[in-house]
């Protein structure tokens, strides 16, 4: 296997894709938004708990491939007890790394996602979970769609 | 077999290529062909030599321009056995037939009350044209069953479905999906009996075995030049003339008009009522080019030898663990549709591309479809006349190494 391919398919998104954390609607969700990835059919959707500007609780649930799914499985952990703005930040720090391949610098699961650089199509794929969850924060009623952002 | 087909490989250069360190597998065949050298050479050939705009100059490369032109509507109007060359329109390809059919036909002939038949196995192309009609002209949308994973259509309700009330039957030849290949004649004879025009979408029929209009009994057929060998951006329109007579232009411009004043135009009589403007003549000369080099292959011949290398895919995918064939089991056009139970079609795409081996994934444009069976998504090979069974063999060990890798973890 090149190690093109076994960068873009870390131990930490395989362990993610065979047992996804958070997955399943989210009963108590007072904000939801819903993701979808029109070129190659992938949904997902994002359940948040807000409580004041914190994210209590969150999660997801969607079909997809291995990358897109571990990618919404790790969101969810990631975002956990953060903020709103946090989520922001860390969406940038994750964007960053996604389309420059750059390890973030503190250390983080999120740099598992490094190696999708080398497979510009499989960008959107890492991306559509967090669209949907930044919309729902954001109360953006419109689905998410990749089509609608240059990544 | 023909010797033709001996060095057929030759023929094409693209396939003579490594792919992330191995000899290219092109096993996507249904979404595009690889073109041979007499058809790239036809296009250079025209260009280098004859490119001029078409019906228009007086001078020498305009009348060679429009009799290679005129020339090559005459050979797809032989290669579909149509009776006149003016029952060819050229178009930029099978969507843009049968976005003609449904605006322009659809459009004059269909009222409230009327239905359009369909069924659950069409490409989007042939199903989405047909809703925007249906939203104008207050027509419904009715559809055939296809019976499950077999992938055949369900003709049993068909003399409920196909009443009176219906004015066009559309369906497919070959599915791109399932690799069904339907009844066409049947379902000609039986709209027929209610008095329905027909439309064939032969996109994925029509580089792969005879395709004879007169045989069929359609009345309308369409298809692309680059799933046939040719170039991308030309297909054709064939309809059965008087049909094409009674319709109103869809597009208007140059070319398509027989006298125009401030107010009203008259148009000029098919198939120049339906190409307005400059048309794609130097790639429907290359068109011109892709039916002979099918035919001296033989296109019965590339029906078996593509249809042979689907079933043998069907038989080895089938014995691998989880995975789930969709279409029928024997008899089949020339792709083979699966997907395994905890791999994404993506992922199965990915590895396979890391192999050298070129497939598709995702929804193949038939939506509908995969939510009825209850898919998101399969991986889909595709054969050609240049493709051999070595080639499977690599898709396979491919298939295997994927499981493996996603395989359970120890």
């Amino acid at each position: 296997m090149s190690s093109d391919l076994s960068d873009l398919y870390q131990q930490v998104i395989l362990d993610h894709n065979r047992r996804p954390r958070n997955r399943g609607k989210l009963p108590t969700a007072n904000r939801s938004a819903h993701g979808d990835n029109p070129s190659c059919g992938d949904q997902c959707d994002v359940y948040i708990r807000l409580d004041g500007n914190k994210i209590d609780d969150i999660s997801f649930d969607g079909s997809g491939c291995a990358i897109s799914m571990a990618s919404a499985s790790l969101m969810t952990t990631q975002l956990k007890g953060r903020t709103a703005e946090e989520a922001a930040r860390l969406y940038e720090q994750f964007h960053e790394i996604v389309t420059t391949g750059k390890e973030p610098e503190e250390i983080s699961d999120l740099g598992a996602f490094a190696g999708v650089h080398a497979f510009p199509a499989r960008i959107k794929c890492a991306t559509l979970s967090w669209h949907a969850a930044l919309n729902a924060l954001s109360g953006d009623p419109a689905p998410a769609t990749t089509e609608s952002h240059t990544d | 077999m023909p010797s033709n087909w001996d060095r057929i490989r030759d023929e094409f250069p693209a396939l003579h290529q490594q792919v992330n360190g191995h000899p290219l597998v092109y096993l996507d065949n249904a979404a595009t062909t690889q073109k041979p050298r007499a058809v790239i050479s036809a296009l250079d050939r025209f260009y280098e030599r004859d490119n001029s705009n078409v019906h228009r100059g007086l001078h020498a490369l305009s009348m060679r321009a429009t009799d290679a032109y005129e020339g090559a509507r005459a050979r797809v109007a032989r290669f579909v056995n149509a009776a006149a060359p003016e029952e060819i329109i050229f178009t930029r390809g099978t969507t843009e037939s049968i976005n003609l059919v449904a605006a322009s036909w659809g459009g004059a002939n269909l009222a409230k009350g009327d239905a359009i038949l369909l069924t659950e196995m069409e490409h989007h192309s042939n199903l989405v044209p047909w809703q925007l009609v249906a939203q104008r002209t207050g027509a419904t949308l009715r559809f055939v069953p296809v019976t499950g994973d077999d992938g055949l259509l369900d003709l049993s309700p068909l003399d409920r479905l196909l009443t009176p009330e219906v004015k066009v039957f559309a369906f497919t030849h070959v599915s791109n999906t399932l690799g069904t290949i339907n009844p066409v004649a049947e379902l000609c004879a039986r709209a027929r009996r209610v008095g329905a025009v027909t439309v064939v979408d032969a996109a994925q029929s029509i580089g792969h075995m005879p395709v004879d209009v007169r045989a069929m009994g359609c009345d309308f057929l369409a298809f692309s030049g680059h799933k046939m060998a040719g170039v991308t951006g030309i297909g054709a329109l064939y309809g059965r003339r008087a049909l094409l007579e009674s319709m109103p232009p869809w597009q208007a411009g140059g070319g398509m008009i027989s006298n125009v004043d401030f107010l009203e135009s008259r148009w000029k009589p098919p198939p120049e009522r339906f190409e307005a403007g400059t048309p794609n003549f130097g790639d429907a000369v290359a068109l011109g080019a892709a039916c002979d080099f099918l035919d001296s292959l033989g296109r019965e011949s590339i029906r078996r030898h593509d249809g042979a290398l689907a079933q043998t895919a069907y038989e080895r995918l089938a014995a691998l663990p989880g995975i789930r064939l969709i279409g029928p089991r024997g008899e089949r056009g020339g792709l083979v549709s699966f997907a395994f139970r905890d791999i994404h079609a993506h992922d199965v795409v990915t590895f396979a591309d890391e192999d050298g081996i070129a497939l598709r994934g995702g929804h193949h444009c038939n939506q509908p479809l995969m939510k009825k069976l209850g898919l998101t998504s399969t991986a889909r090979a595709s054969f050609y006349v240049y493709n051999e069974e070595r080639e499977i063999d690599a898709l396979v060990a491919s298939m295997r190494r994927t499981l493996k890798f996603f395989g359970p973890a120890a």
